[in-house]
């Protein structure tokens, strides 16, 4: 762990083990997460950035066998968010998900976003419509649907779909937006609009992105993370690392002799 | 003269004449099958049309049964099993698609859960007279429910229950993972995302489901006779609405019943061919009965998957 980061922390793992059943899918793995600074995990198919991220909302949770070991302390309140005694709805209300895929519920564009309030127990339309708006706004996608708020979400195209669950998933002020490949289901133009928005979105919110587009992390992000087989190799700078990588095993990934 | 590649072209030539005249000869056989089954459905109904059909009208839907072929009718039998249905529906349709949420969103992979599936599909296909031969015992002897509508709704409710427990479980399990995942991430709880996702996105397989149970159920005679529906009724049950407050009454789920199938039955069984031709009449209304059904359950799955994209 060469550098740390000069912006004050969001979070901070510190020495995670993480566990299919009896597979060991991450091992040991420290990372400083800075505020409101966007963070991409690169590594080849099978190093475990996926299973890394969704670490962050508690998502293993949803299915039988899995474990955490070590910690993810989230500031300011110092939580451990893998301790079984935190609540993972509690974790996932602060800290929001982007897929892989879009995935829209088939409901109509206002739904799809309002859905995170309404779990909440929001019911008031007024203020329901106006986070709505906001979200939409955030996410760069007000323009384009503002005349068909209430059409349902699938006419939307691919790029734009994946706008509306990252709108989504702003709807609810979460405190660290999380993106699981975002883009790796998109053409090149709703991919750069993505990248764009993401660009934006750091003003409000920290983000941890996976990506296997090394492209796309030098792009967007702050500082990266090289992983490979479950442990993470290098974190830097992103400049560093896709400059001057410290180690070799990075710069063979990132000059494409693997992975 | 000819070179390699002529001859090579030929043989490829013979053999793709070959492979069309096999897809042909599968096309007749296929086709014939298919004509086989639909000639013959066919020929049956239009068969009961021309029987049944001159004897529907005001006075056969009004009359209870009689000793007098011309002035028999199918009043009791109509009111039975639509009321034998709501019960049926009532306790079928409720409990089978919790126990189907149960086992698909709740219920842990485990050895019981297995069994369980293993039970519930084998009990789908269990004869309908044994279901008849348990409710006589639990129904009637042990529960002292009696001879009674109550009863023949819970038999039909029990007979067609797996049928509900695996369309919800079909309907549930072919929502994407990718869709739950969302919910949750957006912290919603389980029954949350039960409620407002699962749910609603399965509706239309599992109505059809229903729908489909419930049609078998309708027509089901075995359990029905087993349990003791009289095939004599000229009387309709108690009312389901009364004068007094609360204006709804439940005496009549303790009445004696029969249902369409066994006026049927009955019809049929008697020598006179007069008789025999309310039976094609009332064959035809059960038909209706079963078609119509089916038609709603078509209608509704169409109206739900519209709005559904995976």
């Amino acid at each position: 762990m060469s550098a740390i980061p000069s912006s004050p922390l969001k979070a901070e793992v510190k020495k995670l083990n993480f566990y299919y059943n009896l597979v060991q899918a991450l091992n040991d793995v420290n990372l400083p997460i800075a505020e409101k600074r966007i963070t991409a995990l690169i590594g080849p198919s099978g190093c475990g950035k996926t299973t890394y991220l969704r670490c962050f909302n508690r998502m293993h949770d949803l299915y039988p066998g899995n474990r955490y070991e070590g910690e993810i302390i989230l500031y300011p309140d110092q939580l451990n968010i893998i301790s079984p005694k935190v609540d993972p709805i509690e974790v996932r209300m602060r800290i929001s998900m982007v897929f892989q895929k879009p995935n829209p519920f088939p409901k109509t564009v206002f739904e799809n976003v309002a859905y995170g309030l309404r779990v909440r127990g929001e019911a008031r339309r007024n203020l329901l419509e106006e986070k709505v708006e906001k979200a939409l706004k955030q996410a760069a996608l007000w323009e384009e649907v503002k005349d068909r708020i209430h059409d349902l979400a699938f006419n939307l195209s691919g790029g734009q779909q994946q706008r509306l669950c990252i709108a989504r998933a702003l709807a609810t002020n979460p405190e660290i937006l999380l993106f699981d490949e975002p883009t790796s289901a998109l053409d090149p133009t709703a991919t750069s609009k993505i990248e764009e928005l993401i660009m934006q979105l750091k003003k409000e919110v920290t983000i941890i992105i996976v990506t296997h587009n090394m492209q796309q992390a030098a792009r967007v992000s702050d500082y990266t993370a090289f992983m490979y087989l479950g442990e993470i190799i290098e974190f830097d700078k992103t400049d560093k690392v896709f400059t001057h990588p410290s180690i070799r095993l990075t710069e063979e990934y990132i000059t494409g002799r693997f992975g | 003269m000819p070179t390699d590649n002529d001859k090579n072209i030929q043989e490829i030539r013979k053999k793709i004449a070959l492979n069309k005249l096999r897809d042909h000869l599968f096309w007749i056989i296929g086709l014939l099958s298919t004509l086989i089954g639909f000639v013959l459905l066919f020929t049956l109904i239009i068969d009961l049309f021309i029987d049944g059909f001159p004897r529907l009208g005001w006075q056969f839907f009004t009359s209870y049964p009689s000793r007098f072929p011309e002035k028999a009718g199918i009043l009791s039998a109509w009111v039975g099993t639509i009321l034998v249905m709501i019960v049926t529906a009532a306790t079928a349709v409720p409990l089978g698609i919790a126990a189907g949420i149960y086992l698909e969103e709740y219920g842990k992979k485990n050895w019981l859960t297995h069994l369980i599936e293993i039970n519930m599909n084998n009990l789908a296909g269990v004869p309908s007279i044994v279901y008849g031969l348990l409710a006589l015992g639990l129904f009637v002897y042990f529960l002292k429910f009696g001879e009674s509508i109550l009863t023949g709704g819970l038999t039909l409710g029990l007979l067609i229950l797996p049928m509900v427990v695996i369309a919800t479980r079909e309907s549930i399990r072919a929502i994407p993972n990718s869709i739950r995942e969302a919910s949750y991430a957006l912290g919603a709880t389980k029954w949350q995302t039960i409620k407002d996702h699962v749910l609603p996105y399965s509706f239309g397989g599992i109505l059809t489901g229903v729908i489909i149970g419930l049609s078998r159920a309708i027509g089901e005679t075995a359990p029905i006779i087993t349990v003791g529906a009289l095939t004599f009724i000229a009387f309709l049950p108690s009312s389901l609405i009364t004068s007094e407050f609360p204006f709804l009454s439940f005496k009549w789920l303790m009445d004696p019943f029969t249902v369409m199938p066994i006026q049927m039955f009955n019809w049929i069984s008697r020598p006179q061919t007069a008789f025999h031709i309310n039976a094609a009449a009332a064959g035809i209304v059960l038909l209706l009965m079963t078609l119509f059904m089916n038609g709603f359950a078509i209608y509704l799955r169409y109206r739900f998957r519209k709005r559904i994209k995976w």
